[in-house]
Order: structure tokens, then sequence, then C-alpha cells
């Protein structure tokens, strides 16, 4: 069944991509669609009755080269299945809604074909992003990572008459090559330590990569710390953390609905699994994820201060996307990698749906992108209208806090709400009132405003700009507002009915992820450590057998996470929550060392951290409800007060031109001058001045010049076997 | 068969004489007829070269399809292939074919030009079966001859220059090698290359000129043979001459040069430096390595500003060849495989790329990348086709591209993290020049005037595409094709060479506690 879920979109996209003219583009399209619903239904399968034990499937011999052996192979743990269902179904429900978004596209003439390429290149996304997920090895992870950024860059560049969507384009395939080059260096330290690339191997030799020393360059590093932070490197191209981002924005000249899918809800998420799935390396790294912490706070933070003033409704939206992935990286990188995961499977959801609710909006308003040109388009559209506010609410954190009222232990409120707020009080958890704390908290306040403000621009208020394309704006077809109702539905509820799984108490979350627990000693102020020893010898089969019948009783996830709910519950009211991760590194999904108590404490946290998110929040839906419904002319006077400061904002902190200056301009400049003289001056004219000794002896010597290097060299050839044979006659007799 | 090998090397050169002795004047008719038994003769050759090929026994790392003759003036010619070199047999009898589609348009002596690639196959093919040190000069040297005339003649307006310039260029080279094989011949009495590759050539330090010479005769002979197939790779910084060559060859002369007759720089490395100067290999490997990464950086910055696709092509395949010569010089399993698969990739995956910039050479007659812009709009077949092989170059997974370059960066990085670091940078700067190079040919409106009736690829430019296709992404997804046939000898070798320096490390050692 795994195969089929691998398998399924690479048919789709070799039918779309090459089967069209045969069979039509419309049928085309269909194919590859359904293909990928195929493919849902089954990740959905597995994804629900998923015991939680890791299995592997091999299909096909891969690079093997003396003790370096990868396999194509399909590695299913929890991580895989919750990414499994994350793809396949913003995939599929993009694909739906596609068919609406691309059925007339002005960037084609008439007559061209271009929808079943279209289908084609989101199929084969689908695909490397599938084989990313699934990989059990590094090797082999390295060939979706590098597959979804062959696939970013086709679609980035799809309209590729636009030069900017060219230039987008090979922008997004390079500097995700610099995260690249860490994530290659990274696999050869680890295959240099470890003698392997398969996560098995790695993941049980990661205690020892700990108390290893490593030289790499000038200096000599901790193995582990090494070995982590260059992957993150490689995370950080692909989920463009601050530094190696400057290509997401611009990877919104792609189609909208390729920025849903690929640049808000899975390919830029990649790193983010990347970190949860290395968690083994990661907690022997406290260094390498203090700094992960450190970039993915600050990348929160910038972005939504860039999120803040700019215009196009994609660019907002994908800087909040940048803006969420560091929420992400910063609970990996605190050690909450369920939380991680839980930020992005919800984040998914809503924010999927907010880029397929622009596009819905750049469909109706003829490809108008600027929101100055939008406004009180409610009324027009008011299917996509209740979608985008369901996605508002969500990515701003609506709910209710939890110091009110909780549904059995679980909080009331939109995915966000619940996911958000668990990672800003894990981040509190890791380091009380520290700078990743504060630093999500104002990022929330900012998010809160950029998203209120892109609704009322859009929603709200009188028509501005073109008169024609108000008159002309319309609702979408069915076939986009579809989607927008089936995200919907996990943009409210996949938070509440996920909580205990991926943020409940340690035992709930260990039994999701398949990873041992036990029961804490009682008397752990007298000897801990015996405890816990005696425990990781004991409780593992204890552990299991607990784990199984968790199981039964659970069955459904949602039944789950009532009976959770209920634990969680008493466990609150209990004081202690009673249960410890036991377990080796790589068993289950993911590893958390016994020192390593941030889920527990994140559930401990003063009810002020609790309530903070939610502050926040409606601070900026305050600020901007007076800016842009009560008072419109205020922002345009702000920003005249404060030129600098915008003009610092909405040129993004200047990151493109110190780039373009420091590595582009000089790189060329470089090559040039290796070129021009280096080439040319030194080497050439080295050796030509050499030979401008010898050469017109020569070619007085031969005549003519064009055949006259053939026979002196031919002539030469001859005088020189000649020696050889001669003195080989005369040596050979002494043979 | 007891003479397969000889029957491989020797099937195109009567080929060769088939077509001048038989075949009279310059029409239509006979143009024809001599591409067409040029064709029959190349295809022959590779369905001959396919019974190598399976009846090959990868277990056994010795020398296979052995044949020794008595041979004039009291030398030996001596045949044989083993896992290192069997491919690259296989490389050249694979392409040789699609290089003479390549040519079907030509018009001008077409007769002489398929005899130049006729011999051209057998002295290449020789090289690489070759068990003679007499004989693998022979094949070694004779084979520029025809790549010489086929610049010379067939080449661009410039081509007598960049004749001159490879002629330069290897003419030091060879010199020294050949007077590095009087040597060794002197040293060993035998030409015998299996022999010679058990021989212990005196690694003891010595001084020459009041020089200390480390490595003693190895390091001499090493660097002898370097000055050869350093040129040939082409190595930074004698690489100056393969643009220029390139530049002015023929389509099919730049798909033969790229994709087979640069390989022989790497072949000799293997079959001589490593397993007969192991000392020297060692002592100067970081030589080399830095050469490598140096060559590998300064060549992509070089490619980034080049407006002349060829040019860009051949600093590309210049960088390529750098992590081949790092690979071997890893002197580890990983580095050896990588580099000969890398070695074998990039024979599908440069010959390729040339004969991109043929196809629309053929149709516009320049190669100035700003003569162009657009061509998806007309060319949509050309396109994909390019899109592939530009993915190739820059190695990405799941083409054959990625398989050598990974292997062979995994290899250093073992022996020295600083020219992995510095070569992997390699990674980045090639996906800047290839993809701008794509962007600014295929993307983009088509706006240029002259470009607006340019036809999309042919049937027969398809039929040269498809195999080269079809190996590019097999050998990505399935490496073990090569890794399989290679491993063993690439075993052999390296534990060669480990063996032989751990033994002068011993020697030296007890000679220093004896003074």
């Amino acid at each position: 069944m795994e195969t089929i879920i691998l398998f399924a979109p690479l048919v789709g996209a070799l039918i779309a991509g090459f089967g069209w003219r045969l069979i039509g583009e419309t049928a085309a399209q269909w194919v590859a669609t359904l293909l990928l619903f195929l493919s849902c239904v089954l990740s959905w399968v597995v994804f629900l009755t998923f015991d939680g034990t890791t299995q592997s499937i091999d299909i096909l011999r891969w690079i093997e080269s003396g003790t370096l052996s990868s396999e194509w192979a399909i590695r299913l743990d929890r991580l895989t299945a919750i990414m499994l269902i994350v793809i396949t179904s913003v995939s599929a429900l993009v694909h739906l809604y596609s068919f609406g978004y691309m059925a007339h596209d002005e960037n084609f003439r008439e007559g061209e074909h271009y929808k079943a390429r279209f289908f084609a290149y989101l199929s084969f996304f689908t695909f490397a992003m599938l084989m990313l997920v699934t990989a059990d090895n590094l090797v082999q992870m390295f060939f979706g990572w590098e597959g979804v950024g062959l696939a970013s860059y086709l679609l980035v560049g799809f309209y590729y008459r636009k030069p900017s969507a060219n230039a987008a384009a090979i922008k997004a395939f390079v500097v995700n090559r610099v995260g690249d080059f860490g994530f290659l260096l990274g696999i050869m330290a680890i295959f240099f330590l470890v003698d392997s690339v398969r996560f098995d191997d790695i993941f049980a030799a990661a205690p020892q990569l700990a108390e290893t020393e490593l030289t790499f360059l000038w200096t000599s590093w901790n193995a582990a710390e090494l070995v982590a932070f260059l992957l993150f490197v490689g995370a950080m191209g692909k989920s463009a953390q601050l530094l190696l981002h400057t290509w997401l924005p611009d990877a919104m000249e792609g189609p909208t609905p390729v920025s849903a899918l690929i640049h808000a809800a899975t390919m830029v998420t990649a790193g983010v699994f990347l970190v949860c799935r290395m968690s083994p390396i990661m907690e022997f790294a406290p260094g390498a994820t203090g700094f992960i912490v450190f970039i993915g706070a600050a990348t929160a933070f910038f972005a939504a201060t860039v999120g803040l003033v700019q215009n196009d409704i994609k660019r907002v939206i994908a800087y909040s996307t940048c803006s969420q992935l560091g929420y992400m990286f910063v609970a990996a990188g605190v050690g909450a990698y369920s939380v991680a995961m839980f930020h992005l499977f919800t984040h998914a959801f809503f924010k999927a749906m907010l880029f397929l609710g622009a596009g819905s909006v750049i469909h109706g308003m003829h490809h108008e992108q600027d929101m100055r040109n939008y406004g009180g388009l409610r009324h027009k559209m008011p299917m996509t209208f209740w979608a985008m506010l369901i996605g508002t609410l969500a990515i701003t954190g609506v709910g209710v806090p939890v110091v009110l009222f909780t549904l059995g232990g679980v909080p009331i409120g939109f995915a966000g709400f619940l996911s958000k707020d668990a990672v800003i009080e894990s981040a509190f958890a890791f380091s009380p009132g520290g700078f990743a704390f504060w630093a999500l908290v104002i990022a929330a306040l900012f998010t809160s405003f950029y998203s209120w403000r892109l609704m009322f621009l859009t929603f709200w208020g009188e028509p501005r700009g073109d008169k024609h394309t108000h008159e002309h704006a319309h609702e979408s077809p069915t076939v986009m507002l579809a989607p927008l109702g089936a995200l919907a539905l996990g943009a409210v509820f996949s938070g509440m009915v996920w909580y205990g799984s991926f943020f409940g108490y340690t035992n709930q979350v260990a039994s999701f992820f398949g990873v041992p627990y036990a029961v804490e000693g009682a008397h752990e102020e007298d000897g801990h450590r015996e405890a816990s020893e005696h425990g990781a010898e004991g409780h593992r089969e204890t552990s299991t057998e607990g784990a199984e019948g968790h199981r039964e009783e659970s069955g459904e996830p949602a039944h789950a996470e009532e009976g959770h709910g209920d634990a969680a519950h008493g466990d609150d009211h209990g004081g202690k929550p009673h249960y410890v991760f036991t377990g080796a590194p790589g068993e289950g999904a993911i590893y958390t060392a016994p020192d390593n108590t941030v889920l527990n404490d994140a559930h401990e946290v003063p009810y002020w951290v609790k309530t903070s998110p939610f502050i926040a929040m409606l601070l900026g839906l305050a600020v901007a409800y007076q800016f842009y419904i009560r008072r419109p002319d205020w922002p345009a006077k702000l920003a005249q007060n404060q030129r600098p400061l915008y003009e610092f904002l909405l040129n993004k902190w200047y990151f493109d031109e110190i780039y373009d200056a420091v590595f582009v301009k000089p790189a060329i400049a470089l090559g040039r001058l290796l070129w021009r003289r280096g080439d040319g001056n030194v080497i050439d004219g080295g050796i030509n001045g050499l030979a401008m000794g010898i050469i017109p002896f020569f070619t007085r010597l031969a005549g003519r010049a064009q055949s006259g290097y053939i026979f002196t060299y031919a002539f030469y050839m001859v005088i020189g076997l000649t020696l050889l044979l001669t003195w080989m006659s005369i040596g050979g007799g002494s043979e | 068969m007891e003479n397969l090998l000889s029957l491989t090397t020797f099937f195109p050169l009567v080929g060769a004489a088939i077509l001048a002795i038989f075949l009279r004047g310059d029409d239509a008719e006979a143009q024809r007829n001599a591409k067409w038994v040029a064709m029959g003769t190349t295809l022959a050759t590779f369905i001959i070269s396919l019974f190598i090929l399976f009846d090959f026994d990868p277990q056994d790392t010795g020398f296979q399809f052995v044949e020794e003759r008595e041979w004039l003036l009291g030398l030996t010619y001596r045949m044989g292939v083993d896992g290192i070199s069997v491919l690259f047999v296989m490389l050249t009898t694979f392409l040789m074919p699609l290089v003479i589609a390549a040519c079907w348009d030509v018009t001008h002596r077409v007769k002489e030009y398929m005899i130049a690639f006729l011999v051209l196959e057998t002295l290449m093919l020789g090289v690489f079966m070759a068990l003679d040190l007499v004989l693998f000069y022979l094949f070694f040297e004779a084979g520029l001859i025809p790549m010489f005339l086929i610049i010379g003649i067939w080449g661009g307006k410039e081509r007598i220059y960049a004749s001159f310039k490879f002629f330069l260029y290897t003419f030091l080279g060879s010199v020294l090698m050949l007077v590095a094989m009087v040597a060794m011949f002197v040293d060993a009495g035998t030409t015998d290359i299996p022999t010679l590759m058990g021989h212990n050539f005196g690694s003891e330090t010595f001084s020459l000129l009041g020089i200390q010479i480390i490595g003693g005769m190895q390091t001499l002979l090493w660097l002898a043979f370097f000055a050869s197939f350093a040129v040939k790779m082409p190595m930074w910084p004698v690489h100056t001459w393969l643009p220029d060559a390139h530049v002015q060859a023929p389509t099919a002369g730049s798909v033969v040069l790229a994709a087979i007759l640069l390989k022989m720089g790497g072949y000799g490395f293997l079959r001589f430096s490593l397993p007969m100067f192991p000392v020297a290999s060692d002592l100067l490997a970081p030589l080399v390595l830095w050469l490598s990464a140096i060559a590998i950086v300064y060549t992509s910055l070089v490619a980034l500003v080049q407006t002349d696709m060829k040019k860009l092509i051949a600093y590309s395949s210049v960088a390529h060849m750098g992590f081949v010569t790092m690979g071997i010089f890893a002197i580890n399993q990983q580095g050896l495989d990588g580099a000969i698969f890398q070695m074998l990739s990039h024979g599908f995956i440069s010959g390729a790329l040339f004969l991109c910039v043929g196809v629309i050479y053929d149709r516009m007659h320049t190669r100035e990348i700003d003569a162009y812009g657009g061509l998806v709009n007309r060319m949509p077949a050309y396109a994909l086709i390019f899109m592939l092989f530009t993915m190739a170059n820059v190695g990405l997974p799941g083409t054959s591209g990625f398989v050598g370059e990974f292997l062979t960066l995994v290899g250093v990085f073992q022996v020295n993290t600083w020219v992995a670091a510095v070569a992997a940078t390699g990674v980045i700067l090639s996906a800047g020049y290839a993809l701008w190079l794509y962007r600014r040919v295929v993307m983009g409106d088509l706006i240029k005037e002259s470009l607006k009736s340019i036809s999309d690829m042919t049937k027969r430019e398809k039929a040269i595409f498809a195999p080269l296709v079809v190996a590019t992404l097999l050998l990505g997804v399935y490496p073990a094709l090569i890794t399989d046939i290679i491993g063993p000898s690439v075993e052999a070798l390296v534990s060669q060479v480990e063996v032989a320096v751990a033994e002068h490390e011993t020697a030296t050692m007890v000679a220093e506690v004896q003074e």
C-alpha cells in the first residue's frame, strides 16, 4: 500500500506529462488528480491504522560503493505517516483546485497546451516530496530534497515568458543549493563517522557521536554538533530561514496553487521534518539546537515585521509562512519535536487555505495582486471571504484561553491557536522569558496585525483600483471552492482533534509516536539514576504492552483524543504527569533524551505565559481594526512619519541588495577576472610566451600551418617510438 | 572467442579501410554510402563489444580476454580488460554510432570525415585495452592525429589556433611520458603492463642535482606521467586548450573529445599512476586534490561569465573532471568508484550537452548565447531534453550526474575536509551557470526575429538523444549496473596501493631506526 501511495503520483506525472497528446489534456488532468486522491485515501488509511512500529520496505538497490550502501526504500513511522497525510491531502485538493485556477491563464496564448504540463509538475512534485519523507536513508532523502527543488524550479518558472518568474526560479534553486551544500557535507560527515547513511544505524550511533571529536576545516568539532549544524544548514535553505530566506517571497511568481502546495504546506516544511527526523542527533547537540532556536525565533520575528508592510497579497502570506516556519524550528530546537510537527500539521491546512483563498481572490480579480486595489470584496466573493476568514482566525490563533475553559483538557480554538500556543509554551519552558519566547509573542502580535490587515484591505471598505475589474469581480467556481471547504475543516478541527497526540502528556505523545515510555519512579530524589536505568531495562516490555492497550481503547484518533483529554485533565489536577520517555535513540519516530523535559514543563508554564499569545492576537487585531477600518488614513501617515523604518521593512531589510553586492556581483566579477586575466593573460600568456620561441621554428620546418602541426606531431611521435624501440632492442638483450 | 578484444578494436579500422579503398566519388550517393558504412561499422562494433560485457566476470579482478602475440622487433602485442577499463570500452562503442549519426548533415569531405572517426574509434579502444607500454603509447598518441584532423579540417574559423594550442600542450606531456616509459623499461626490464603494476619501483629518497626527491624514482616517474594525463584530463591550470578546441571542433568532434578523449587522462591515472607508483601517488595526492578543488571553483566561476555556449560547457567539463581527479586521489573505494562513475556519466551528459548546442548551431550557425532566447516556444521537445541534461550536469539525484559527484565527495571527505568543502561549493556554482545558460537560451518570450521560424528537433535528432536519456536516467536510478562491475577491481586497486604505502612506511621506519 505504501508503495502505491508513493508511486501513484509519479505515474500520474508521467501520464499527464507525456500521455496527454494521446488521451487529451482534460483526461490527463483527471488521471493525475484521481491518482492523487487514491494516494490520499490510502495515506489516511495508513495514518489511522498505523500502530507505531517502524516498518521498512525495500524497493531497489541504489548507490553502493564499499561500505556505503543506500537503497530505495520506504521507512514508515509516525513522522512519515503525518507527512503522508499532509502532503497527499493538500496536493489532492490543490490538483482539484487547479482545474478552476488554471482553466484560462492569461500568461498563455490561445491554443497553447500548458494545463497537462502543470498537472504533471504538481504530481511530480508530490512524488518527490513523498520520496523525501519516506526515505530510510539520508541519500534517498537528498533525492527527494533535490527533486522537490527541481519541481519548485519548474513551477516557479511556469510562466516562462515572464523574466521575473525565470529569475525567481533560478534564485529558488540556487539559494536552496546553498543549503544543500551544508546538507551534503552533513551526509559526508555522517558517513565518515558512522560508516552508514541509513537512519537506523545513524540513530544507534548518536550517543557515540556526542563523544566523538572530528576535525573539520580549521578546528576540531564535537561530531554530533557538527552533523546537526550541517544538516540544519540544509534545512535553512529548504525552509527559507533567515539568511537563506530570500528565495521564498520571490517564489510567489509561480501560479498560486503552487504557492499553496509547495511554498506553504509541504516543501518548505521539509526542513522542520529533517530536524525532527534527526532528533536522535539533535538531542546530543545542544549547541546546534540552540542555534536552531535562535534562527527560528529570529526568522519568526523578521518575517513578521516585513509582512506588516507588503502590498502584494501573496507576498504577505509568503512572509507569514516564513515566520510560521520559524515557530516550527523553535519548537524543534527546544526539543519539543512533537510540537514542531503539530504546528507543521495545522499550518499546512490553514496556510494552504489562505493561499488558495488568495488565489480565488486573484482569480476573481483578473490576476490583480495588489491589495491596495482590492476592497469590499466580501459581497462579491462570499464563499472565498468565509474561507479566508476561517484561515485568518486559525493563523492568528483565535480560541478560548486555556485558563478560562477547556473541553475535557483540550483547549477550544482554531488549529493555529492550539499549535502556536504549544510552540510558545515550549519556548518558555525551554528558557523562561528568553529571546525565543519574546520573539515569538511579538511575532504573534504582528501576525495578527498583518493577517487582519490583509482581510480588511481585501474584503472590507470601498472598492479601490480599477473600476472595471471590480465590476467583473466574481466568485470562483465550485471546483475551486470545494478544496477550500475541505481545508477549512482542517483549519478548524485539526488542532483540537489531535491535540493530545502532539501536545498531550508524555504518555499520549509517546504512544502516538511509537516511543517507549514508562511511569516515572515515585522516589526520584533518592535514586534517580538507578530508577531510570532500571526503568529503561524493565519498562520496554511493559510500555509496549501499555501502548497496545492504549491503542485498543483509542481506536480512532477522535476518540483517542477524548480519552486522553480526560487523562490529561486529571493529571492537571493531580499536579504532576507520571510518565517519561524511555528507549534508545531510534526507537520510535522521535527521540527525546531523558533530561529533556520541555514537553512536561510546557504544560506547567505560568498562566500569563499561556494567555500572552492570545493577548498579542487581540492587540494585533485591535490595531489593524483601528488602522484599516476606523481610520484608513493612518497607515499612510505613519509610513510618512517613519519613512526610514517603513522603507527598511518594505525592502525586506535589504537582504536582496546586500546579497547581490556581496555574493552575486563579486562572483561574476571574479569569474571575469579569472577568465580574462587568469586563463587569458597568465596561463595562455605564459604558455604562449614559452611557445612563441619554439613555434615559428616548427612552422618554418613543417611548411603550411594547417596540416603542419599534425605532421610535426606525427613526426615526433615516430621519432619517439623509434627511440623507445631502439633502446629496447639494445636493452632487451639484457632481459 | 579468443580475439574478441582485437576484433572489437580493429573492426572500425576495417570499415575505414573499406571506405578508403572502395568508395569513389563525392556525390550525394557516395556521401550517403559513406555514412551508412560508418554507421554499420560502429553499430557492429558496439554489438561485438556487448559480448565482452556479457562474458565479463566482475569478481575476477585480474585482466580478462587477454590476448598475447609476438610482434615486430621482439615486442609483444598484449590486450586485455579489467573492471576498470571494460566500461570505458563500452562507453566508446556505445557513443560512436551516435557520433556518426550526429554528423549526418555534413557535406564537406564526408568520406574522409567518416574515416577519421572510424580510425579514431580503433585508437581509443586500443588505449583502453592495451596491456603493453609501447602499444599503449602508440594508441594514446596516435589517437590525437585524427582528432587534430577533425578540428583542423572540419572545424570553425580559428581551428588552426585551437589545434596549435592542443598540440603544444600535449607535446610536452608526451615527451615526458615517453622518457618515463623508457626509464620504466630500464628498471623493470619489461613493457608488460600487468607485470609493471606488480613491479616495485624504487621509492627511497635520493637527491638529484642537489634536490632531495622524496619518494625517489616513483615520484619522478609519477610526475612525468602526470604531465601527460593532467593535460588530457584537463586539470587546472593546463586546461585552457580545451575551451578553444571545443569551440572550434565540429559538433561530433566535441562529443568525442568531451565524452571519450578526456577520459584517457583519468584512465591513465588509474592504470599507471596508482598501481605502478603507489607511494608517489600517496605522497602527491594532496597536490592533486587541491588542484582539483581549485579547478572546480575556478572553472565554475569562469563558466558563469561565458558568452559562448560551447565554451561554457567546456569549462563545466573541466569542473566535472575536477571531481574525477579528486576522487581518484582520495584513494579509497568511494572516491575511485565515484571517479569512474563520474567519467562514464560525464561521457553521456557532456556528449548530450554538446549535441544540444549542435542542434541549434545547425539551425542558427551561432554559438553566442545572446543570439537565442525563448526557444521553448517553438522547440518544446528540445527544451525538455536540454532541461534534463542541464539538471544531470548540475548533479541532480536521480540522474547519473549525481552519483559520481556524491561518491567522489564522500571519498575525499574522508581524506581532507577542506578539499571536500571547497569542491562542494561547485554544487552551488554549477546550478548557477547551468540554469542561467538554460534561462537565456530556452526560457523567456521568443522575441528575436531570426528565431521565429526555428523548427523543433527532427526524428533523427531525437533518436540520437534517446539512448543518452535512457543511460543518464537508468544509471541515476540504478547505478549498481556500473558499481557492480567496477567495485571488485577498485577494491583490489585500493588495497594494492594501501599495502604498498604501508610497506614503504615500514621500510622508511626501519631505515630510520637503523641509522
